[in-house]
């Protein structure tokens, strides 16, 4: 596993909207690796790889934005208040650190209640980045933040913020790199604002007019102590999408993806999840519609800075998708 | 009264509901014929004009605006002749007792009415009755009368009439008639360096609908959404909280909304061209609502945009306020920023 990658991708800054630095990372280490490289007018990264004989195009999608937090006011003692980027819950920000584009790291908290028992509403909440004043704060409203979260390898688990989705795209690049004589003439798109509105997606499958559109993505657990049950473990294989809160999988497409974990003799499991969605819920409905489907990397805590997932899920995704692509 | 508080009067007065908007197209023609090169209405009623540029720029720029207000719409009839209702858009339930309505086509005049004090209970007198407990009374003595004059779908608006008041003007829809306003003044002005499609869309406050089917048509480089947008800058209970935007402060740049996020560069164009020539901007506070960028910046393979907005108190209610002041820096900003729009400041690569 390329550690060394997968640390770097974690920890760039990149929140929806705000992904140039992210996609300038991504952009350099796949030098040399496709015949095509550009970027929309969202900001996705779009690179192709030829195939030798089959012209059907397949676009693989993993996103290169992460959820974060805007800045909206600045109070008079310096304190800072912010908005969502992104699926941001309350409860996992509290006692947590937030990074600044311009450098500054600050400590989140909450207001006092009386009534701490009821989670808090995000506008309860502020940032603490050690100014005295509006006037000395060196973070001013509209200022983006990403959540502090190292990566951290832990027996054959990985942990960090943002592995949703730089495990995704972290992918990506492996096939990139792994990749012979692709069957298809392969887009592989490294989309923006997948966390807020999906357009990176939509906007650069418009464009592409794929026959075949396959997301890559984390999805939850039903392995945790007290979960909503859900047939997902991690450590337990890819996860072949079968239906979320934003799409049901093209049929053709789930039996591609399960056809080639078989042929590549890994295990897989099959993913029903409840709330959430990916790329391809956006990139089914493109133009006249197409095909699409998701291979899923099983990861616990999603949205939080500890998301953890499994080195052998990762390698075995992999394989996955260079069976399917040849 | 200056050229843009006549129109913005003309605009604000007129009548168009989300899906009903022909008042406001009407009201709308005559301000903009002989000052564009072509006018034209698309199947949902978005109004196009098109002003070509003096061909110095390859750019093409759509600028939006929406025509629709929120309102209500008449939804049934009561035995006594009066009429059910239901929001057209967000309103919010408390400023809808008491109000005074323009019904329908002709104007009829209505009043939601509200019982005497007299009667009230004390307990109901905090209390803002849902839709489904309020009747638009039109005079009229019983169901068929009723049915009769106001049938069902009939769209129904605020009874305000523009006021100006000094530097400030009271009137209602200026969410986004403001808008309509800062881009009836760009299609009149001198032609720009690209070719312009300046659009007045429909059905912004039920999702931004109109916008999302002219930035497909007009396939555009570059969208700019003008709007109307929220000022909470009167002091309140909480004082160090922020006001969204406030009134004198000039146009509000949307750097995030709940629709869409501005790309950093083109911000950074507007924020530069503010500076540089010394015209008052705010931030709006980051968010907040959603806008027609949200329609246009998805359309196809994707459209950079930015929403610039005039600071209105009371929006969504039956009377706003704003600073003309306001209103024209946000004609001038945007006029500037957009002569001055480079293909370099819209390419993600470079």
């Amino acid at each position: 596993m390329d550690f060394e990658l997968l640390d770097k991708l974690t920890q760039t800054f990149g929140p929806s909207g705000y992904e140039d630095g992210i996609r300038a990372l991504i952009e350099e280490t796949i030098v040399g690796l496709a015949d095509e490289v550009r970027v929309d007018p969202l900001g996705s990264l779009v690179a192709l790889r030829r195939g030798a004989t089959g012209h059907e195009k397949l676009l693989l999608a993993a996103h290169m934005d992460e959820i974060g937090l805007m800045v909206t006011h600045v109070e008079e003692k310096g304190f800072l208040r912010f908005t969502s980027i992104g699926g941001v819950r309350a409860m996992n920000c509290v006692g947590g650190r937030a990074s600044f584009a311009n450098g500054a790291t600050g400590s989140i908290y909450v207001e006092y209640r009386e009534d701490a028992s009821r989670v808090p509403d995000l506008n309860h909440l502020y940032i603490d980045v050690g100014a005295t004043s509006r006037d000395d704060c060196p973070v001013r409203v509209g200022d983006t933040g990403t959540f502090v979260g190292p990566l951290v390898r832990q027996g054959t688990r990985l942990i960090s913020k943002a592995m949703d989705d730089r495990i995704g795209c972290y992918l990506l690049i492996e096939v990139l790199r792994r990749l012979e004589q692709p069957a298809y003439d392969v887009y592989a798109v490294f989309t923006t604002q997948e966390e807020i509105t999906l357009s990176g997606a939509r906007t650069s499958a418009f464009r592409i007019d794929p026959d075949i559109a396959i997301s890559l993505d984390v999805t939850a657990t039903g392995d945790l102590p007290k979960s909503l049950p859900m047939a997902v473990g991690l450590g337990q294989g890819p996860a072949v999408k079968v239906k979320d809160a934003g799409m049901i999988a093209h049929p053709r497409v789930r039996d591609m993806l399960i056809d080639a974990a078989e042929r590549a003799g890994v295990p897989y499991q099959l993913e029903i999840l409840r709330g959430g969605s990916t790329d391809a819920a956006a990139m089914q409905l493109v133009r006249a519609g197409v095909p699409s489907g998701c291979l899923s990397i099983p990861c616990r805590y999603v949205h939080s800075t500890a998301e953890m997932v499994d080195i052998s899920d990762v390698e075995q995704s992999i394989e996955v998708l260079l069976q399917l692509l040849q | 009264m200056s050229t843009l508080t006549d129109h913005l009067e003309t605009l604000s007065n007129a009548r168009g509901i989300s899906g009903a908007e022909t008042g406001v197209r009407r009201a709308l023609r005559p301000l903009l014929e002989g000052h564009v090169d072509k006018l034209w209405v698309d199947g949902v009623g978005n109004l196009f004009a098109h002003k070509a540029g003096t061909g110095a720029s390859p750019l093409r720029v759509l600028i939006t605006a929406h025509m629709d207000e929120v309102g209500l719409m008449v939804v049934g009839h009561t035995g006594e002749g009066a009429l059910r209702v239901d929001t057209v858009g967000s309103i919010a339930a408390r400023v809808l007792p008491g109000l005074s309505v323009l019904v329908g086509e002709d104007a009829l005049p209505g009043v939601i009415g509200v019982q005497a004090i007299h009667r009230a209970n004390r307990g109901d007198l905090d209390k803002a009755p849902g839709t489904d407990k309020l009747a638009v009374d039109i005079g009229a003595t019983g169901k068929d009368e009723a049915e009769r004059l106001a049938p069902l779908g009939t769209p129904v608006v605020f009874a305000t009439r523009f006021r100006q008041l000094g530097a400030s003007c009271m009137g209602k829809a200026f969410d986004d008639r403001a808008g309509c306003t800062a881009l009836v003044a760009l299609l009149r002005g001198e032609r720009f360096p690209f070719d312009l499609f300046g659009v007045f869309t429909v059905q912004e406050e039920v999702g931004l609908r109109g916008a999302q089917v002219a930035a497909y048509t007009v396939v555009p480089d570059v969208g700019i959404a003008l709007e109307g947008t929220l000022a909470d800058d009167l002091p309140k209970e909480e004082p160090d909280v922020s006001p969204t935007t406030e009134l004198g402060k000039g146009p509000a740049i949307t750097v995030m909304d709940r629709s869409y996020i501005t790309p950093p560069r083109l911000l950074s164009h507007f924020v530069q061209v503010a500076e540089a020539e010394g015209l008052a901007y705010q931030f709006k506070q980051p968010g907040i609502g959603g806008t027609d960028s949200g329609g246009i910046h998805r359309a196809r393979a994707g459209v950079p945009a930015i929403t610039v907005a005039v600071p209105c108190r009371y929006i969504h209610s039956p009377v706003s306020m704003l600073r003309e002041s306001d209103l024209a820096g946000l004609v001038s900003l945007v006029d500037v920023a957009a002569r001055r729009l480079a293909p370099s400041i819209l390419d993600r690569s470079a």
